[in-house]
């Protein structure tokens, strides 16, 4: 009895301690892929083609989700908004819901779904087939060589990918409010322009979108980094990147969140 | 280093990325009305400022002329003091009347300008005179039925 106490105590004494190696094996991590980051940059290629598959194969997601996302917020802004007599509002409610809170925050979850998981994946890989190990015996440096461009890509990718999202969405409220719907079309751009401030709204969307980017990339990378060199690691790694990003993009959006309010009033 | 086609396909996604903020800054945002050129700055002390906050529009027969850009509190005088910046193309004389509007029965609050008769017109840092703070709801309802139990009362006086 006393015996299997001990051993609990123990258990979790470790597991705490081995998160806390871990954090700081990623912070450590973080910092050194940054400073790696000039030689990516240099090869600028390399960030572009990562570019193209973290970024462009990503849009068809994003753009499609985005569609939806708006036309339904434009329905169910709708739906409350007439109950006020103030439909034509619903530009606005779709604008801002978007550009403040769903362009970033949805389009970093579909981003973790959609190309961290790939990321961790083909690091996990590499590393389980020594490719990793081949590279530093051929005296490149497998952090600036992999690690960096893929960080810059999606540094890079974020903030692009939520401004079509959130573009996007905002012409799928347009087309269920105005076509379907009847709602006048230049009293839902009017109320939209009015009510959208550049600074507060547009420019804190991307700056939330921008940190979302960061997040993402570094835990998807640092998830295949340090995963066990197995088929059993990899795929752990890679839930623990979809769940990992997930937890930090929400968290982090509302410690944003409350800075930017508190900024705006 | 070679062109290939995926410098092709990220080139499109950075001129779309670039081309979904430009559309959202102008077409969804508001920053081709509040890039207003050159300004000078007009205050004005209210009794009340009800719920305008900075960079809330200043209008005059419903064209946006300028924007508040500060608002403070006059120790002295107990009052709100708000500073705005009006565009410099367009002239108000010196009696011009200042009041906080609301645009709509619940919608956001603005400064109202109403051109006066004065020849001289206002500069760079003048004061308005003339201010009309905003209407506070409660004030308007307690005043109504303030009046409408008066009259009660000057019916049973009536009758008696």
């Amino acid at each position: 009895m006393f015996d299997r106490l001990i051993k609990t105590v123990c258990g979790i004494g470790h597991r705490t301690i081995d998160r806390i190696i871990r954090l700081g094996f990623a912070a450590r991590f973080f910092l050194y892929s940054l400073s790696c980051s000039g030689e990516s940059i240099r090869r600028f290629p390399l960030v572009i083609r990562e570019i193209y598959f973290t970024g462009v194969l990503s849009l068809i997601i994003i753009l499609v989700s985005a569609l939806f996302v708006g036309m339904v917020l434009g329905l169910q802004g709708y739906n409350t908004l007439q109950r006020y007599g103030s439909s034509e509002a619903v530009g606005v409610l779709v604008a801002l819901s978007l550009v403040r809170e769903l362009g970033p925050v949805v389009t970093a979850l579909l981003f973790a779904g959609r190309a961290g998981t790939a990321i961790t994946a083909e690091i996990g890989l590499m590393k389980a087939t020594e490719q990793l190990s081949a590279m530093e015996m051929m005296a490149v440096n497998p952090i600036a060589r992999v690690v960096a461009p893929r960080f810059w890509a999606g540094v890079i990718s974020m903030p692009f990918l939520a401004a079509m999202f959130s573009i996007t969405g905002v012409f799928g409220g347009f087309l269920v409010a105005v076509p379907l719907i009847g709602i006048d079309d230049g009293a839902f751009w009017s109320q939209m322009q009015a009510n959208v401030d550049f600074h507060e709204d547009i420019v804190n969307g991307v700056i939330k979108s921008l940190v979302f980017g960061v997040a993402c990339t570094i835990i998807a990378l640092f998830e295949g980094y340090d995963a066990p060199p197995t088929a059993e690691g990899v795929s752990r790694a890679t839930t623990r990147t979809v769940v990992n990003s997930s937890l930090a993009v929400l968290g982090l959006d509302f410690v944003m969140t409350s800075f930017m309010l508190h900024g705006g009033n | 280093m070679e062109r290939s086609t995926i410098d092709l396909w990220v080139g499109i996604f950075v001129v779309g990325g670039i081309a979904a903020l430009m559309a959202l800054a102008m077409k969804v945002g508001n920053l081709t009305s509040t890039n207003i050129g050159s300004t000078y700055t007009v205050s004005a002390y209210f009794e009340n400022i009800g719920g305008l906050k900075p960079r809330a529009p200043v209008k005059s027969a419903g064209v946006v002329v300028g924007r508040v850009s500060d608002i403070a509190f006059d120790d002295e005088k107990k009052e709100a003091l708000v500073t705005m910046n009006v565009d410099t193309k367009y002239h108000f004389d010196r009696d011009t009347n200042a009041s906080i509007l609301t645009s709509g029965l619940l919608g956001e609050q603005y400064i109202g300008l109403e051109a006066g008769g004065d020849t001289e017109m206002l500069k760079n840092g003048d004061k308005i005179k003339l201010t009309q703070g905003a209407v506070v709801l409660e004030k308007l309802i307690s005043q109504f039925l303030y009046s409408k139990a008066s009259e009660g009362n000057d019916k049973k006086e009536d009758t008696k």
